[in-house]
């Protein structure tokens, strides 16, 4: 009898607790992170000059600049990120779950994933598009040249979906060679699995640039897709959303302004740079940070055009043209809107 | 009244189910909480749910699709077929090689001659002890450096092709002729199995033994190769146009690895089974059936493994159904297997990972139950009877 009694009592406290549980939604990502006192990022498990570890584990590249930013942001501090390295599969799912904060592992902009996944996408930190790469030795110009060739992909990622839209359009045929990380991807175009690996353009030129013999391979003129690269974060906390879109937007107004990470506290005049510096306006009260949110990212990751030379323009191994990701003012697309 | 019911709560038969009542409820009711907190943060996350989405197409290409109609315009569901299908193959081909290459190492670990016995131990020791994953990675990679590309391919007999990127192997065309060539392979079979049943019979009741070679040689390939003959086969042979083979079935060297290295690995655990099997059967058995004049063949064909499979049964069914479960670790070399398909491209283009991930366990589970119960059927089959 008593047993019975103090086994409905533990159930029914379990039940309990369970339902309470069921009712209460986290949603509040900045607090959080200023509680656990770092960003935990969702990066690339490698990917030269957007997402990648040197040898002491210390990561950078455009895609972790844009984390720092939020790190500077969020925490004034923008060391303070923990980068969770993801494969394409995982990213989303990780990022859904609460595993990170944020994600900011080039990931594609696209209609399903915006809409359908419970995600939404913050901003687009470099416009891209599908090439491919081919071994020098075929003699191929033209992706129009590659009529039943195979080709190495990374599974989960639009790549797969382009490459079928685009061969059955042109009424082409070809094989896939899918795999799990852009490492096996590479791995399986340097052992002749596949006669080209397609990619975003933006890796290709990484990845070439890591192969074992780099001038054995090629990157083609063709693009055969759109491909807006940018972090993503969770769709029920809009406040996380504009933090992290106007950590983004703080980047490319700074370069538009002329500010760098050398010059961001020298004393202006200007009210654009002024309101960047934090010494005039509220754009901080309505995101919950402190004043000097966006010259702490300045200050400390730099301007958009910094971060991109620093880490994917001519001077570094990967050798990416600003293209299209030049400013508005300079021939580009890239565009901030208005900093006020 | 009172006391009534206090007789009854001390009743234990009451008690006892009661509390198996109180518990199915309690399980019932913590199901359906987890389900509807499940389903509540889903629609407050705004995550697409439901199965809607097997209708949709699919839009992108699968490398291995032995024979069924799939193409980027396919639908998911048929991607999700596509997936079943080659996990299957892989499964059935790699438990029909681990079968075969177990019972023989087994076999071999207890031979008289010291090097086989060493050699099967070496096997063993070697492979049972390395994790299937990389197993599968050092395959692949060896397959890939070892083979030549496409345009130096082996070449046999201008119809079958082996490059570092698949067998090409010609395939018939869906004619009649192929019809009747297959229909009379399966009326073959079917007779020599009656014949072969008729003639066991004819032993157990009388003791004569009937030879059943010349049927098998007359039924399951004389047989088939006069009906090929007399209606002609269509075959499409695989030829090399541009950068790969085309025409023609293509087994891909992904396949291959995955294949080898799962029969390889799964193989060691049967060798293992078999021999503890064999160590089973009463020494006393074998000496019997050298007292009988049975040749050491005879003994171990006839006495010593019948009994050994009762022992070996049970382990190897566990085997069977872990090579399948150990199938989708496929994702590592990209062969197009189920996991690899559904839940990696379908997953990731959709990105209902619930409904998803039930799909594919539901898979797997139903596979392993079915392996499971006809090697079930198969084990009571093989017990002694009337024990």
């Amino acid at each position: 009898m008593n047993q019975l009694l103090k086994l409905s009592a533990v159930s029914l406290i379990t039940i309990g607790s369970f339902s309470v549980q069921a009712g209460i939604f986290h949603s509040d990502t900045l607090k959080d992170v200023q509680a656990k006192g770092s960003l935990t990022c969702g990066v690339s498990t490698g990917t030269p000059g957007f997402s990648s570890p040197d040898s002491s584990g210390h990561w950078s590249g455009i895609d972790v600049d844009v984390c720092r930013a939020v790190a500077a942001a969020t925490l004034g501090d923008a060391m303070k990120v923990k980068f969770v390295p993801l494969t394409a599969k995982e990213r989303f799912v990780a990022l859904s779950s609460g595993e990170i904060d944020m994600l900011s592992r080039n990931t594609t902009w696209t209609h399903t994933r915006d809409t359908s996944l419970g995600l939404t996408f913050a901003g687009v930190n470099y416009y891209d598009g599908q090439g491919f790469m081919v071994k020098k030795a075929l003699g191929v110009n033209s992706v129009k040249e590659l009529d039943g060739a195979s080709f190495c992909i990374q599974a989960g990622t639009t790549t797969e979906l382009n490459l079928a839209d685009y061969f059955r359009s042109n009424k082409m045929e070809f094989k896939a060679v899918t795999y799990d990380t852009s490492a096996q991807t590479k791995g399986g175009f340097e052992a002749d699995r596949c006669d080209a690996l397609t990619s975003d353009v933006s890796q290709l030129a990484g990845l070439r640039s890591t192969l074992k013999d780099p001038s054995s391979a090629v990157v083609l003129g063709d693009v055969i897709s759109k491909e807006p690269l940018g972090p993503v974060v969770r769709k029920d906390d809009n406040t996380w959303l504009n933090i992290v879109r106007w950590s983004l937007n703080a980047m490319i107004e700074a370069e538009e302004l002329g500010v760098t990470s050398a010059t961001i506290d020298d004393a202006s005049t200007s009210p654009g740079i002024q309101r960047l510096q934090g010494k005039s306006g509220k754009l901080n009260e309505s995101l919950g940070l402190s004043k000097d949110w966006s010259r702490n990212i300045i200050a400390q990751v730099g301007n958009y055009g910094e971060s991109f030379e620093r880490n994917i323009g001519m001077s570094t191994p990967i050798q990416l043209p600003r293209g299209v990701n030049q400013l508005w003012l300079k021939g580009g697309i890239l565009y901030a809107p208005a900093f006020r | 009244m009172f006391t009534k019911l206090k007789s009854l709560l001390n009743n234990n038969e009451v008690r006892a189910i009661v509390f198996q009542i109180l518990a199915v409820v309690v399980i019932a009711y913590f199901a359906y909480q987890a389900f509807d907190n499940l389903m509540l943060n889903i629609e407050q996350r705004g995550i697409r749910s439901g199965f809607g989405f097997l209708n949709d197409e699919a839009g992108f290409a699968v490398n291995d699709n032995f024979f069924l109609d799939y193409s980027p315009a396919s639908t998911n569901l048929q991607a999700f077929y596509v997936g079943i299908v080659n996990t299957l193959i892989v499964a059935i081909t790699g438990i029909f090689f681990a079968s075969v290459l177990g019972l023989i190492v087994g076999i071999s670990r207890l031979s008289s001659n010291y090097l086989i016995r060493k050699i099967a131990t070496v096997y063993i020791e070697i492979f049972r002890n390395i994790p299937i994953l990389l197993q599968i990675l050092f395959w692949y990679s060896i397959a890939l450096s070892t083979f030549p590309s496409p345009k130096n391919s082996i070449n046999f007999f201008d119809s079958i092709f082996l490059n570092s990127r698949g067998l090409y192997l010609p395939k018939p065309i869906m004619e009649s002729g192929f019809f009747f060539v297959l229909a009379s392979l399966v009326i073959g079979i079917v007779a020599y199995i009656f014949i072969k049943k008729r003639s066991n019979k004819k032993h157990d009741e009388t003791g004569v033994v009937t030879n059943t070679t010349v049927y098998f040689l007359g039924l399951v390939l004389l047989l088939p190769s006069v009906v090929y003959f007399a209606f002609g086969v269509q075959l499409e042979y695989p030829m090399l146009k541009g950068f790969n083979f085309r025409g023609g079935v293509d087994l891909s060297i992904e396949f291959f690895s995955l294949a080898f290295a799962l029969s390889i690995y799964t193989a060691t655990y049967i060798a293992e089974a078999i021999r503890s099997g064999i160590e089973s059967v009463d020494s006393g058995q074998k000496e019997a059936a050298s007292a009988m004049g049975l040749t050491q063949t005879q003994s171990l064909r006839l006495v010593v493994l019948p009994q050994a499979l009762r022992v070996a049964i049970p382990p190897i069914i566990n085997q069977y159904l872990n090579l399948t479960k150990n199938s989708s670790l496929a994702a590592a070399v990209g062969y197009t297997e189920l996991v690899t398909i559904f839940s990696g491209t379908v997953l990731n283009v959709v990105g209902q990972a619930i409904e998803i991930i039930i799909l594919t366990m539901l898979v797997y589970l139903t596979i392993s139950l079915v392996i499971s119960l006809i090697l079930n059927i198969f084990n009571k089959k093989m017990q002694i009877k009337g024990k």
